[in-house]
């Protein structure tokens, strides 16, 4: 088990309902992670979703460790 | 180059760090605004009011009702008009001095390459990934800084992509073909300032760009949740295998 700090941002707050979260996990990668909050939060699926470790952007098969902040960015493209 | 009033810019000129020295480089500055909607809107409105001398404007679209909320360059009346026509006319009345070169047209990857030369930054106010993508291999091909905004529902994005300067993280070291499939402002929504605030953060960053001043954006993008009404700054990191602007591709020497 480790301890991730998640913040949620933009439509996942939304989703969320709340703007961050401190969990125990036994996820292993940034999308494990993903994967176990959208089954309590009915996030949209993981598609094109960005996600940041620590205040840098990381691939979504980054492995995670014990009090990393994670925050998952949906991607924008519109102007 | 037309006589610009230079008294008009005393509030830039008596910012310590900007001075008359920096408004002389705006005035002497060629940006180009790709896309004219709600990001090139508000971006192009303060580049031709800060005083850009040269601006080349590209999009090649027709106005449209549901425009008007955050294309604030356009008026009721100018539903039908094309884009460039009408932003041509809005910024020269903002700015007489300025020099516009507006493209009507979807530029090819030739024909992008040949209308950025000379051009000291680039703006990508477009809609869409593919176009987004090719514009950045454009401005890595030229070496050309490269201010990139973004913005659907109520959220944003900006990054400043220093193409011009070795080292440095670009778009394709975010974004990827696969990111291709999702939706426009169409298709999702969008409040019409957050498109005007993502912008002007743009021509903020274009402003600094022309007179030399760094910005911590030039190696991070920053996010805004308008909902929220918070906004981070997040790391990029530059990809060794990114297939734009890693080391060994050819043609990378610097």
């Amino acid at each position: 088990m480790i301890r991730i700090r998640v913040e949620f941002f933009a439509m996942l707050r939304e989703h969320a309902g709340r703007a961050n979260e401190d969990i125990e996990t036994d996820a292993g990668t940034a999308a494990e992670l993903y994967a176990e909050l959208s089954g309590r939060h009915s996030f949209p699926a993981i598609g094109s979703m960005k996600v940041a470790i620590n205040q840098e952007f990381a691939d979504l098969d980054s492995r995670l460790a014990d009090g990393d902040a994670v925050v998952f960015i949906p991607p924008v493209a519109g102007g | 180059m037309k006589q610009h009033d230079t008294n008009q810019f005393a509030r830039h000129v008596g910012l310590p760090r900007l001075g008359a020295e920096g408004q002389a480089k705006i005035i002497s500055g060629h940006v180009m605004v790709i896309g004219l909607g709600g990001l090139g809107a508000a971006a192009g409105l303060y580049l031709a009011s800060s005083g850009v001398g040269f601006l080349t404007i590209n999009d090649f679209d027709r106005i449209d009702a549901t425009n008007l909320p955050r294309q604030i360059l356009f008026r009721a009346g100018d539903v039908g008009e094309y884009k460039t026509e009408v932003t041509r006319s809005a910024l020269q009345a903002v700015n007489p001095a300025l020099e516009i070169v507006a493209l009507n047209q979807r530029l090819d990857e030739k024909e992008l390459l040949q209308t950025t030369d000379n051009v000291r930054v680039v703006l990508d106010c477009t809609d869409n990934f593919a176009s987004r993508m090719l514009i950045n291999r454009i401005c890595h091909e030229r070496r050309t800084p490269l201010i990139s905004g973004a913005a659907i529902r109520f959220e944003g994005q900006v990054a400043v992509f220093r193409h011009d300067k070795s080292g440095m993280p670009c778009y394709s070291c975010l974004y990827t073909d696969r990111d291709d499939n999702l939706e426009n402002c169409a298709g999702q929504g969008i409040l019409a300032p957050v498109a005007g605030t993502i912008g002007c953060m743009m021509a903020t960053e274009a402003l600094k760009v022309l007179t030399g001043l760094c910005s911590d954006l030039e190696r991070k993008v920053w996010i805004y949740d308008g909902l929220a009404g918070t906004s981070q700054t997040i790391a990029i990191a530059k990809r060794p295998d990114c297939p734009v602007c890693r080391p060994d591709r050819p043609g990378q020497e610097y």
